[in-house]
């Protein structure tokens, strides 16, 4: 039979080990996302406003934060900054400032283009009815932007979540960098082991990012 | 910032970057041709055919670029499919791409009223004729912008390839930092580079969003 | 007698529990024009994209040993993409396989006709509804069928474009062409019918010559369905005022 090197993953705690650098990563996107969503928000909405200023300076942060890889923002961040100002920094708070600044950059244009959907006649006709601005937005502007925003932001998990794959490049023990000891540390007596447990990886990132996709297209049918 | 250490890697620059941009452009080209074949048999519901694509659509657009190359590299080997790094990379950019462009082809060969299939019938077309005259040149036009940005995505993912021991952009600069520790400068070189390579192609995506958003055919 | 060329034989086409098309007997002649009326609903143009195989048929035939059929539609379909000599001339060119110089002739030829020749090189986009309309139709013409079907074809165009097609399809009536024509202007269908069928929940109610169906309705369905037009003409004689 075909020896597809899955066995090492039943020796010891190298499953347990494995899932924990899943969590690891998981981890990494939850704080990131945590902490961007909100900016996200302000930064969008700040998107919104007539100061010509103020939307200058955000459209550069977008388009720079935007062109370049993740990759190249986490290099930078992480050699960058520690030769620049001297401190140390670790892998880990390396890739979740890049998290943070990329993914306010990407909330912060769904929200923008969400708020941007939104019909003129909308405003008009809330204030026909004579609702107030602060009424208008509460249960006019807020409840159909959030419904638009939320299938969007959440495709923005999965792919904040595929992307913390990249922080093993910058030194950070997740899932794969434990993949890649657990295949190095049994070369000799699984020489397959690197089929049985990269294919094990590309599932548990599958089983991950799949079900939030489905939450999401599910929400877009129901909700756009 | 030291010129000369720049003037002197930036022959370096220049092959790793050529071989970034030939690796990313063979694995979008391959990438259109798989998302064609998919975009096609999700549009007339092929069966079997239909659920295979959608598999893997899925597996493709739920899974990171890098994990796909780990596999691609080091472990597709030990069933028999060995293959260089650089096919490696194309494999990967294709495998990646190719959902992202089917879903993008799919969703213009969707916007072409069924009406125009009855009515190129009604000609006398068969369906191939239908597809290629009159189904896939609208589509393909609709889909120009999500493709415009599917290749700056795609040119943006390149960025891994380093770690299936490809000489890129990536490589070189963490090799030149980790050599020399001329950080800055290195990193200066990276983001040049990578502008040199993204900038034309966000720059094309931006122009041809406008010109396919506030035009059609004949203007 | 004239020759045949299309026979449908209890033509039955159903969606779903509902019956569109019950029973349709149904042969044409060579060079006969033919024009369908009847309510919305009634099933003319299912009966036309039967015709046309557009559609799958429940039960009954459709003979037409191998005659060409063309068909314009309500909407125009032109191909957004081609310009209007490109529309005409690929199915001629790539289906036909015949000579793209012959091909062009005709269709400019054809464009000639309608008046359209100085619009050979436009696109669909920059044409008016009623130019679009001319243009489907010598799009039609010169795959050379030997059948034309024509199916609302002035439905969605603003009044003053109406005149402009259905010139043309009285022309192409003179020239001796098979049609069957589906349209809701009664006046150009008494002016250009040979014979007239009504059609009523997916049954021929009543055929004949325009004039008796027109002037003298023999059913009182045909009777109630003409009276809704006649009604239309009083209103519109009525803003005269």
């Amino acid at each position: 039979m075909l020896d597809l090197g899955l066995e090492v993953l039943f020796k010891g705690s190298n499953m347990l080990r494995l899932l924990q650098g899943l969590w690891v990563a998981v981890k990494i996107s939850l704080i990131s996302i945590a902490v961007s969503m909100p900016l996200g928000v302000v930064v969008g909405s700040l998107m919104t406003v007539k100061n010509k200023f103020i939307k200058l300076i955000l459209r550069i942060y977008l388009e720079t934060i935007r062109i370049m890889p993740q990759l190249v923002l986490l290099f930078i961040v992480y050699f960058g900054s520690t030769r620049a100002l001297g401190w140390n920094l670790s892998g880990e708070v390396a890739s979740i400032i890049v998290f943070v600044l990329w993914g306010a950059a990407e909330m912060g244009d769904l929200v923008r283009g969400a708020l941007i959907s939104i019909p003129k006649h909308q405003y008009e006709s809330s204030k026909a009815l004579g609702l107030s601005k602060v009424q208008t937005y509460i249960y006019i502007i807020i409840p159909q932007t959030v419904r638009r925003l939320v299938p969007l932001s959440i495709n923005l998990i999965t792919r904040m979540i595929k992307t913390t794959s990249l922080v093993l490049m910058i030194g950070v023990v997740e899932m794969l960098k434990v993949a890649q000891q657990i295949i190095e540390a049994n070369r000799m007596v699984s020489p397959n082991a690197s089929f049985g447990v990269f294919l094990v990886v590309f599932i548990l990132y599958f089983l991950v990012c799949w079900p939030i996709s489905m939450l999401a297209r599910h929400l877009e049918k129901r909700w756009v | 910032m030291n010129w000369e250490f720049i003037e002197k890697y930036l022959p370096l620059y220049q092959k790793a970057a050529v071989l970034t941009v030939k690796i990313g452009l063979l694995g979008i080209v391959f990438a259109i041709l798989v998302g064609l074949v998919c975009a096609v048999v999700l549009y007339y519901r092929v069966n079997i055919a239909r659920q295979i694509v959608s598999f893997y659509i899925e597996l493709s657009r739920n899974t990171p670029l890098l994990v796909q190359l780990f596999f691609i590299y080091y472990g597709l080997p030990k069933i028999g499919f060995a293959m260089s790094a650089e096919q490696c990379g194309v494999a990967g950019i294709a495998f990646l791409g190719g959902s992202y462009m089917a879903e993008a082809l799919r969703s213009g060969l969707e916007s072409v009223e069924p009406i125009q299939r009855e009515s190129a019938k009604s000609l006398g077309m068969n369906s191939v004729q239908t597809m290629r005259y009159v189904i896939l040149p609208q589509a393909v036009s609709t889909s120009i912008p999500a493709f415009v940005a599917n290749i700056i995505f795609l040119l943006k993912e390149t960025s891994v390839f380093s770690a299936i021991s490809l000489m890129d952009l990536m490589f070189t600069a963490k090799d030149l930092i980790g050599l020399y520790y001329k950080t800055t400068e290195s990193l200066f070189l990276l983001v040049v580079f990578y502008l040199i390579i993204l900038l034309p192609v966000s720059l094309l995506g931006s122009y041809v969003e406008r010109r396919v958003r506030y035009a059609g055919f004949g203007s | 007698m004239a020759e045949k060329i299309l026979e449908i034989k209890n033509l039955t086409k159903k969606y779903g529990s509902q019956t569109i098309l019950d029973g349709i007997d149904l042969s044409i002649d060579k060079g006969e024009v033919v024009v369908v009326v009847g309510p919305s609903g009634c099933g003319k143009s299912t009966l036309l994209r039967c015709i046309n195989s557009l559609e799958d048929i429940d039960a009954g035939e459709i003979v037409h040993d191998g005659h060409k059929i063309g068909m314009v539609f309500q909407s125009y379909e032109l191909f957004p993409h081609l310009s209007v000599l490109d529309n005409i001339t690929l199915a001629p060119i790539k289906v036909q396989k015949r000579d793209k110089a012959e091909v062009k002739k005709q269709a400019l030829e054809l464009l000639k006709r309608v008046g359209l020749l100085d619009k050979a090189d436009s696109y669909p986009r920059q044409l008016s509804g009623g130019q679009k309309q001319r243009v489907a139709i010598v799009r039609a013409l010169c795959v050379e069928p030997e059948i034309l079907l024509f199916d609302e074809v002035t439905a969605a165009l603003d009044p003053e474009m109406v005149r402009e097609v259905l010139d043309v399809m009285l022309d192409l009536a003179k020239q001796g062409r098979t049609m069957i024509i589906v349209t809701h202007e009664m006046q150009f269908a008494k002016a250009v019918a040979d014979r007239v069928i009504f059609l009523d929940g997916g049954h021929i109610v009543e055929e004949g010559k325009p004039k008796e169906f027109f002037e003298n309705p023999k059913t009182e369905r045909a009777k109630k369905f003409l009276d809704v037009f006649s009604f239309d003409d009083y209103l519109k004689d009525g803003e005269g005022i």
